[in-house]
């Protein structure tokens, strides 16, 4: 029950973009929170197992930069550059982001809604696929899209 | 020329990916192919264009026969990325759902820690 609640969706949407749903046991405004507050992101948003973010850097409001820097012992660091487009609380985040591998990636433009379902939330991130070249270096990396986009993240970045 | 984006793509395409699905199973001809999709071999055969451009599939010669079938390299160079992107995904929300059981678990001490003083003040004035 739990399992089929929260399993994660990742799709190909087109030639140019992925999206991905996942459900959380908890109302939008605390997984909004989770997105926005940098204290909150560094606890979950680091990718494979290893990496950590000791730089988490954010103004969440439009127009606002954030950095976020990742490192890992024995595969190195990275980090991602991005600004706030639009940030609609609890229910909507559209910002842009480029890894820096160190040279930057090309931007990467995520959406995500996090839309009320039941006592819980449906998030959905609809972000940029990166170009092979991109892809690439980032399989190198060993971590994936930050997304947030990472989260692309996922997140997917945030 | 083997490109991830180009593989997305040729993946967009519903009868290209029904192609593949086909190909899963074993080799086949343009003819074979055709049949299944109501297409005509000159339909088909651009859409086996796409696909062998991207990498996906391969063809060989026998005799005037061209069969084609999945080339796995290709294949795996996308899956592998989606996987690892899904993997790292699903690693960062499994950690969010623990934030946000630790969110709620704070918010509920910080409420309880609210009402203490209230509830003594009305213990107070009963005695």
């Amino acid at each position: 029950m739990t399992m089929t609640m929260t399993k994660m969706t990742l799709k190909t949407e087109g030639d140019t973009h992925i999206v991905v749903t996942r459900r959380f046991a908890a109302p939008p405004e605390a997984i909004y929170r989770a997105h926005t507050d940098p204290k909150l992101i560094q606890q979950w948003l680091l990718g494979p197992e290893g990496w950590t973010m000791p730089v988490c850097i954010n103004d969440a409001r439009p127009g606002g930069k954030f950095r976020y820097e990742w490192v890992h012992p024995k595969q190195g660091s990275f980090h991602i550059t991005g600004e706030f487009v639009e940030l609609q609380p609890p229910s909507k985040i559209v910002h842009i982001e480029r890894m820096h591998l160190p040279d930057p990636t090309p931007d990467n433009h995520v959406e995500t809604r996090f839309d009320p379902d039941g006592t819980g939330t449906l998030m959905t991130m609809r972000m940029t696929l990166p170009d092979a070249k991109t892809r690439a270096a980032m399989l190198a990396t060993g971590m994936e899209n930050g997304m947030e986009a990472s989260y692309v993240r996922l997140e997917g970045m945030i | 020329m083997t490109s991830l984006n180009a593989s997305f793509a040729a993946l967009a395409d519903p009868t290209r990916r029904a192609i593949l699905s086909r190909l899963a199973r074993g080799e086949a001809t343009v003819m074979e192919l055709a049949k299944p999709f109501e297409m005509t071999q000159p339909a088909i055969s651009q859409h086996l264009k796409v696909l062998e451009e991207a990498g996906l599939i391969v063809q060989r010669v026998d005799g005037a026969k061209r069969p084609r079938r999945l080339a796995k390299a290709g294949i795996d160079a996308m899956d592998q990325w989606l996987a690892m992107l899904r993997k790292a995904l699903e690693k960062n929300y499994d950690r969010l759902d623990e934030v946000l059981a630790t969110m709620k678990a704070s918010e509920e001490t910080r409420a309880n820690s609210k009402l203490e003083p209230t509830k003594k003040r009305k213990k107070q004035r009963t005695l």
